[in-house]
């Protein structure tokens, strides 16, 4: 008989990985959140949520409650189907990327080494914007199915938005590409190793500080996030894409939006801020070897795990620093910056990387 | 042309300079500004907890006023009434009889004195027409309600406790 060789302990490994990112995810979506009420907040001077628990913790949970409590309302001439798949689409797609994003190096036990990426594919960037670019579909068909002319109008700037700046995203990898040599995550991690070797620094930051620059203007773009939340523009639109859509199907829009900034902090941190790596890891190390020689693999892991999502974290908070400071893009603005800036800027920034690669560090 | 006020200021309509084209010195000066924000103390008063003091001369809900010994001061004259410029006051005056001494200070009093809340625009004219000190605004606001009627406060819900009978009155 011919049993199919099915590794259950990689299996449950990953399953618990799994389980693992998606419940991180949810948990920073929920707090990102209140975060962003808390620093709305404090950058006018306020307090933000504080009634909720302890400085207003409690604030998501009563606001996922509220959220489910309400009516769930689908208009009459609405696409139902489509109506309903929408949210669900955005919501899937947003938790997708976070599969190939490696959370920390190799645990080394006695049984094996444990990964902490859930699929390290060789074509790991190019996974993350194929996922990105079918998201834009939610919108667009949350906006299309609501028979709403302000949802149409919102869906199609989004999509617009979205086509014009992944052009300028793309262009901006390539440079990326070209000095990694590898569209695997993991290996681009691993070539960001430490933070100082042969009298530079090793993290992409330094090495394609344009690139990163263009990638970060793009990244807003494609989260919709403001100044470029032309979609949303509660001011012209009424919300835009979600304007017909109540309760819980509305908290999944507004969610995944979140759950979009925590991974897109990942992507920006992984690729060009060195992953989990972080100054003197080595050092690190060869210390908690010493220290604790038993489960030194697994606590550096750990460290570094912090390391990324402290990262993280920060990069969140600089996407709300610039949601409370700049005003919304006028739409012929976004449209001027993105094919006329960034896509040239993009495309020069190629040339030169592919100049310096060519004759200067001939690799 | 000639302006009318010297208040005018020019725009500046002078094509933007490379710095400017460039948006990212004016994306961090504006950071700067928000981040100094976030450093500096909130203005937020956590309401039911804490209570901003009210100004000297806040004009607040009325109360009628009594004498030293618990007599109502108030003579049922009319001159708040005729003072009150939104016509909230209206009033019934009534003989003091005998025996009634120690409840009203004159022999004329107030049998009924009502003020429609609703209507007052708390002015205080009442106040400084009254000869006898017997209505003032004090510095309470006016609490919320559910019914019209219930905004037209009676000379019970305005007099304020007597001295001696109702010490701990609310």
């Amino acid at each position: 008989m011919l049993l199919l060789q099915i590794d259950w302990g990689f299996i449950l490994e990953k399953v618990i990985l799994i389980i693992v990112i998606l419940g991180a995810s949810f948990g920073v979506a929920a707090y990102a959140t209140w975060g962003e009420r808390k620093v709305a907040a404090i950058m006018q001077d306020r307090l933000g949520p504080h009634r909720a628990g302890p400085f207003g913790l409690f604030q998501p949970l009563a606001d996922g409650l509220k959220l489910f409590f309400k009516e769930e309302i689908i208009p009459d001439r609405s696409t139902q189907k489509l109506f309903i798949l929408a949210p669900a689409m955005f919501m899937v797609t947003a938790l997708m990327t976070s599969a190939v994003i490696p959370w920390g190096p190799d645990v080394v036990t006695e049984t094996g080494i444990i990964s902490l990426q859930v699929a390290d594919i060789n074509i790991g960037i190019l996974y993350v914007f194929g996922v990105v670019s079918v998201g834009v579909y939610g919108i667009m068909l949350g906006g299309w199915a609501s028979n709403n002319k302000y949802s149409l109008l919102s869906s199609v700037r989004a999509a617009s938005q979205a086509i014009s700046y992944e052009l300028a995203l793309g262009l901006s990898l390539i440079a990326l590409l070209m000095a990694t040599g590898s569209l695997s995550m993991a290996e681009i991690v691993r070539q960001q190793h430490g933070f100082w070797s042969d009298g530079w620094f090793t993290w992409y930051f330094f090495k394609q500080p344009l690139g990163f620059l263009i990638f970060l203007v793009c990244t807003f773009a494609e989260l919709n996030r403001a100044p470029f939340d032309m979609p949303e523009a509660e001011s012209e639109l009424n919300m835009g894409y979600h304007l017909e859509y109540s309760s819980m199907k509305l908290g999944m829009f507004l969610f995944a939006e979140y759950i979009n900034m925590f991974i897109s902090s990942a992507v920006l941190a992984t690729l060009f801020f060195g992953g989990y790596n972080f100054p003197f890891m080595d050092n690190v190390a060869l210390w908690l070897q010493d220290v604790l020689p038993q489960a030194h693999s697994i606590v550096f892991a750990g460290i570094c795990v912090l390391v990324l999502m402290a990262k993280i974290t920060g990069f969140i908070l600089f996407f709300m620093f610039i949601r409370w400071t700049l005003p919304r893009f006028r739409y012929d603005q976004l449209m001027n910056l993105g094919w006329k800036s960034l896509i040239p800027l993009a495309l020069v920034n190629m040339v030169i990387t592919a100049a310096l690669l060519l004759w200067v560090f001939k690799s | 042309m000639q302006q009318l006020t010297n208040r005018a200021v020019q725009v500046d309509r002078s094509p933007m300079t490379f710095g400017e084209k460039i948006y990212l010195p004016a994306i961090l000066k504006g950071l700067k500004i928000t981040l100094a924000h976030a450093v500096r103390k909130p203005v937020t008063t956590r309401y039911p907890e804490e209570k901003r003091p009210f100004s000297p001369v806040f004009r607040g809900l009325h109360v009628l006023n009594r004498d030293e010994e618990g007599r109502e001061r108030c003579t049922a004259c009319g001159l708040c009434a005729l003072a009150c410029p939104a016509e909230a006051i209206t009033m019934e005056a009534a003989e003091r009889q005998p025996g009634e001494e120690s409840r009203y200070r004159e022999e004329k009093y107030a049998a009924k004195y009502e003020i429609n809340m609703l209507r007052c625009i708390f002015c205080g004219y009442c106040e400084e027409a009254c000869p006898k000190d017997a209505v003032y605004l004090s510095e309470t606001v006016m609490p919320a309600n559910y019914t019209r009627r219930s905004f037209i406060y009676k000379k019970e819900d305005l007099l304020i406790p007597h001295p001696k009978k109702q010490e701990q009155a609310d």
